[in-house]
């Protein structure tokens, strides 16, 4: 008898465990969207972000997002995919090379990011002279997210079949040709994987972003323009939630940001299910 | 996590360089385009390194001069935090183990019974709803925490508590203990699924019950895992920066109790960096060198409990 109570304790643990965990996400959920979603209109898209005026939009953070995010890719993905072919189709395995490169990668995933603003303000802004700029705050993120790149690409390589490169060695190939025409298309998903899983990153980041690329408001020109990102945006916003509009504002913008999170989720296991089906 | 990738990468590169190595061997006139590529390649592979380096360069070039300035042991002790005058950031390091060690103590027991939950009692059509949900609040960013802690969390403190500022080390700590759930939760389930079958089944033949089994034979034997995972989730806590700085009031004094305002070694640098100059910027970078040490000393940890892990 005693031991069907501590059971019954214990499984009634479990579910009140997991249970706690959903109901807090819903709460979450629940409460940012029902209050932001009849604010996110057409209009709060597309008008830039004003003090004065009647409408005030996100406009010019979205554009600086989505410069933060190309930018950071461009710079970061080449570098990432590179370095994960050196170490599984280049580098000797065990060297000492290798071991170095490992460890330093490890060491960069487990760099809290507001070191990585620290850095970028010291080296990007103020010693190579590129200011406050969405180029400084990409080449800051791309630092942060070459590890996961690296990993990511790494994983996706293993799994190519060995069959693949003996087969195309053994017509003749070269490796560089190998890579090219075999190896890389055949890792292609989880490349696009590694690509999503940074792009969520790099949406999410806020610290070291406003160190590296200021808080101007304005649509930024070029990429040694300043620019704020949305998720800088929403923190600026919640340090003057005076009127009711700031509260919209603020409660939008968190509910853009949550809707940008679920359709990368989404992108994520769309490609995966995709990657998992594709036999070989 | 990564040990568990590294083992069968291991075994891959071997095979993959002998086959190049056989390969290299039967082509006599020497491959130009090989080696450039070679060279870019590791060039690349290179970045990452150079980068560490660079960064660890700065940190500690940037930071001496204040901890020169201020003295190591007033730096590290003092809680007094007048810039230009006085830089101690005892009241900081507290404030962020504090935070921490309360959100592990809050968060790790419902991230636990979570994994659990997913790994061993839940039906499969709702242990598929629930783990997306959890990638949902890995994916969530810090701000959005931060603002919900400030508009849900923070009021509800100074109503409970009947304080005038919910903006306290309690407030950081609920914020903390959910962003750490998604963290603690796929490791613990991760290990708890690689436990061997046979555990299980010799436990349901020696007649216990599937709750007894799970608490004293499937914890146990996960109990590596689980610690990496609490670590990493520690990890996460210590420098977790926007969603501290707007819950927890970020008064650089030392916090009484819970219930006071407190300042972390995150926000500290992420607070003043934007105007700070000479010493005073100096100081944040040595702010930057005790954040590191902290999460180097975390990680380090968690290279033995991975390597315990292997064996």
């Amino acid at each position: 008898m005693r031991r069907r109570i501590e059971d019954l304790a214990a499984i009634s643990l479990i579910w009140g465990g997991a249970g706690m965990t959903i109901l807090f996400l819903v709460w979450m959920l629940w409460h940012i969207l029902s209050n932001g979603l009849s604010h996110v209109s057409w209009e709060f898209i597309s008008s830039a972000y004003t003090t004065v005026g009647e409408v005030s939009g996100i406009f010019s953070m979205i554009v600086s997002t989505l410069y933060m995010v190309v930018l950071s890719i461009s710079i970061a993905a080449p570098i990432g995919i590179m370095t994960a072919l050196y170490l599984t189709e280049y580098a000797k395995p065990g060297s000492k090379l290798v071991k170095v490169i490992r460890f330093c990668t490890e060491s960069l995933a487990g760099i809290p990011s507001i070191i990585y603003g620290l850095f970028g303000m010291t080296f990007f802004v103020v010693t190579l002279g590129l200011g406050f700029s969405i180029l400084s705050g990409a080449l800051t993120l791309a630092i942060l997210i070459l590890p996961v790149i690296i990993r990511t690409t790494e994983e996706a390589l293993i799994a190519v079949p060995q069959a693949y490169r003996e087969a195309s060695y053994g017509l003749g190939s070269s490796r560089i040709y190998t890579i090219w025409r075999v190896i890389l298309p055949s890792a292609m998903p989880g490349i696009v994987t590694a690509v999503i899983l940074s792009t969520g990153r790099i949406i999410g980041e806020s610290a070291p972003v406003f160190l590296t690329a200021g808080m101007v408001t304005r649509i930024p020109e070029s990429v040694l323009d300043s620019g704020r990102t949305l998720t800088v945006h929403l923190y600026k916003l919640t340090q003057e939630l005076f009127t009711v509009n700031e509260w919209n504002q603020a409660y939008a913008t968190a509910t853009v940001l949550i809707f940008l999170v679920l359709a990368i989720n989404l992108l994520t296991k769309l490609i995966a299910s995709r990657f998992n089906k594709a036999s070989y | 996590m990564n040990q568990a990738i590294a083992a069968p990468a291991h075994e891959f590169e071997l095979k993959n360089s002998q086959l190049l190595d056989a390969l290299s061997q039967s082509a006599h006139r020497v491959d130009w385009a090989g080696r450039f590529f070679n060279f870019l390649f590791l060039l690349s592979a290179l970045i990452g390194v150079l980068s560490v380096v660079t960064i660890g360069y700065f940190l500690v070039q940037e930071g001496l001069p204040a901890i020169q300035f201020a003295g190591l042991g007033n730096f590290l002790l003092g809680t007094a935090w007048y810039p230009p005058a006085l830089y101690g950031i005892g009241a900081m390091i507290v404030a962020s183990v504090v935070s921490a060690l309360g959100a592990v103590i809050i968060g790790v027991p419902v991230a636990l019974l979570t994994a659990i939950f997913l790994a061993e009692v839940a039906p499969k059509w709702l242990a598929n709803v629930i783990r997306p949900a959890v990638e949902l609040l890995a994916g969530i960013p810090s701000v959005v925490y931060g603002f919900f802690g400030l508009v849900i969390i923070v009021p509800a403190i100074e109503s409970t508590f009947n304080i005038p500022a919910g903006s306290t080390v309690l407030a950081a700590i609920i914020v903390l203990a959910v962003m750490i759930l998604p963290t603690v939760i796929t490791i613990t389930e991760t290990s708890i699924r690689a436990i061997p079958k046979t555990y299980k089944e010799g436990s349901y033949a020696l007649g216990a019950s599937p709750m007894f089994t799970i608490f004293k034979v499937m914890l146990p034997a996960a109990r590596s895992g689980i610690l990496a995972g609490i670590v990493l989730g520690v990890a996460r806590a210590v420098g977790e920066t926007m969603a501290i700085i707007m819950v927890m009031g970020n008064s650089p004094a030392m916090p009484g109790s819970l219930l006071d305002s407190a300042r972390s070694l995150t926000a500290n640098i992420a607070l003043e960096m934007s105007y700070a100059t000479g010493i005073h910027a100096s100081s944040l970078y040595s702010t930057g060198i005790v954040l590191l040490i902290f999460v180097m000393l975390l990680n380090a940890t968690l290279l033995v409990l991975n390597r315990k892990r292997v064996k």
